[in-house]
């Protein structure tokens, strides 16, 4: 196979010098609308909050915490964050445990009502998911599970669970089932086979999944202001003051908010193809 | 070698939880939407709805956001998926890089593109600088909905524009190679390989991307309080007044099912214009 070919997977060869430049130009440019954003939102955060009122701005940081500090100390500010970090965290918890099995599931048997099941994981896509938080506002008040961490973690799961289903299902679908054989022959049995040989070989990957559905519950947004008055999460309370709240505060908040979800999404970067239940090469 | 029944049990929480939590609410808004508390069927919700003078313009703003928000990014990505298969090095590099946005919310982007667009944010300074303007502008006053319109559509396509790109990106990856090195022996040139082949092997990606980008664009809500407030308002935004500030969940129920209605048309829609064949599946 010629060079040019080696790479040729794309339609995008460049031939010339001229289109090797443009070709570079429009990868920096591109780079460049991504992280410029997020770095004029850091030069804000890690201003004092005097700089961020001031104008002109300047395009590089005082490396002062105040802002942050400030925020931080926020009424408030504390127990949303906290907040957050437990939504999230049943959230993760409840669609691995739930996602997980029907993953290996549908990677491992063929049985009747597959289809179906798939088709009922895809239409959650076509839905805009957000809206059930309102039929929920009026049933938990109900049940007693208004302004409930519980009860958004619920509402949240039913965002994260389609992709914990798809994302385990390729990871699954990845491992050999010769290797679950291999251990059946050698004495195990299904249950055994599956903690001893399949598990480990899984796991970095449904940490990446229980990563995405924290990322999820986290950024989550209409359903929190909906469902919480009192346990708000962190975007909930952000969201509620953001008509009142001076600028410095809301861009710590952002800040807040942002960082993690950078980490976040660094850790899980390799499993970013299988998300969307689509083969990757 | 294995019972039956061991596939349904493994089903079971997550059917059951789909069903509680994502079908029965779908009903029960439609319900809410429809019934009062005493039981009676109405359409009382919806004439209130619509007779209320917010409702069309908010209608109007979130149609116009997803036309002008989703074609660009779907070009744009497409345009970004190619730079990254005609990449040598660093493409995963790039390719992380692109994809940051993924992982910030709604809301975050929102604060993010506020620091540009505020009246002593980024952009002023910028045009200050280099001498466009004496004195900062206010960008996003209420009478300048156009400003508004425009900061939301650029804080969208910066944020969203990942997805549609990891998910072209993958379905890249699935054209057979082979293809492209025939059309280049009989002659065709990078355009007419783009347009006759990457583009008709896409069509299922682009479908997928599509249909999510058009629905979450309905629902657009987080950027909009943050770069508007109230001063652009879309149906989501009246949602979230009608529920919680004005505490009529059913009124709020019959804008939500608008936002249903019009995502499963434009799913169906969608589904429909970029059907793939049977015969042309690989």
């Amino acid at each position: 196979m010629s060079e040019a070919h080696r790479f040729g997977s794309g339609p995008v060869q460049a031939a010339g010098p001229w289109s090797r430049y443009l070709f570079t130009g429009a990868v920096v440019v591109l780079c460049l609308w991504v992280l410029v954003p997020i770095y004029l939102l850091l030069v804000n955060t890690l201003s004092s909050p005097e700089a961020v009122a001031t104008y002109p701005k300047r395009a590089l940081p005082e490396f002062d915490t105040q802002s942050l500090a400030f925020f931080m100390n926020y009424a408030g500010v504390g127990q949303a964050l906290w907040n957050s970090i437990k939504v999230a965290t049943v959230t993760m918890i409840l669609s691995i445990g739930a996602g997980a099995p029907a993953g290996y599931a549908l990677s491992r048997f063929d049985f009747r009502g597959k289809d179906t099941f798939r088709v009922l994981v895809l239409m959650t896509r076509a839905f805009p998911l957000p809206l059930l938080a309102l039929p929920l506002a009026v049933l938990y008040i109900r049940i007693g599970l208004d302004d409930s961490i519980l009860g958004l973690a619920l509402v949240h799961t039913t965002l994260a669970l389609p992709f914990a289903v798809l994302i385990t299902f390729s990871l699954f679908s990845g491992i050999p089932i010769e290797l679950e054989e291999a251990a059946w022959t050698l004495g195990c049995n299904r249950f055994q086979a599956f903690i001893k040989v399949i598990l480990p070989l899984v796991l970095p990957g449904i940490a990446a999944s229980a990563i995405f559905a924290f990322v999820i519950s986290w950024n989550e947004v209409f359903a929190a202001a909906v469902l919480t008055i009192e346990h708000r999460t962190l975007p909930a309370f952000l969201l509620q003051g953001l008509a009142e709240s001076p600028l410095h505060l809301k861009f710590a908040g952002g800040a807040v908010l942002v960082l993690p979800a950078l980490l976040f999404i660094f850790l899980v970067r390799k499993y970013l193809f299988s998300m969307w239940g689509i083969a990757n090469r | 070698m294995y019972p039956r029944s061991l596939p349904y049990l493994l089903l079971l929480p997550s059917t059951l939880f789909l069903c509680v939590f994502f079908l029965y609410p779908f009903g029960l808004v439609a319900w809410q939407a429809f019934v009062t508390d005493t039981g009676q069927f109405t359409s009382e919700f919806f004439v209130e709805m619509k007779s209320h003078w917010k409702f069309n313009t908010a209608f109007t703003n979130t149609i116009l956001l997803a036309l002008a928000v989703v074609p660009f990014q779907v070009c744009l990505a497409l345009y970004m998926a190619t730079l990254v298969n005609g990449m040598k090095r660093g493409r995963d590099l790039i390719l992380y890089i692109w994809t940051i946005p993924l992982g910030i919310s709604d809301l975050a982007a929102g604060i993010i593109w506020l620091a540009i667009f505020e009246q002593t944010g980024f952009l002023n300074s910028m045009m200050q600088g280099m001498g466009f303007i004496d004195q900062p502008v206010s960008l996003l006053s209420y009478q300048n909905t156009g400003m508004i319109f425009l900061a939301i559509l650029l804080a969208e396509v910066w944020r969203a524009t990942a997805i549609v790109l990891v998910i072209l990106v993958a379905g890249m990856g699935l054209i057979p190679k082979e293809y492209y090195e025939a059309a280049e022996v009989f002659g065709a040139g990078r355009w007419k390989r783009f347009t006759k082949i990457t583009l008709p092997m896409l069509k299922p990606s682009l479908q997928t991307a599509m249909i999510l980008r058009v629905i979450m664009a309905f629902e657009v809500f987080a950027v909009v309080v943050a770069l508007g407030g109230t001063n652009l308002p879309v149906l989501m935004g009246e949602i979230y007044t009608w529920q919680f500030d004005l505490q009529d969940a059913n009124v709020a129920a019959a804008y939500a099912l608008v936002i249903l209605l019009i995502s499963i048309s434009c799913t169906l829609l969608i589904m429909w214009g970029l059907r793939t064949p049977k015969e042309a599946r690989v």
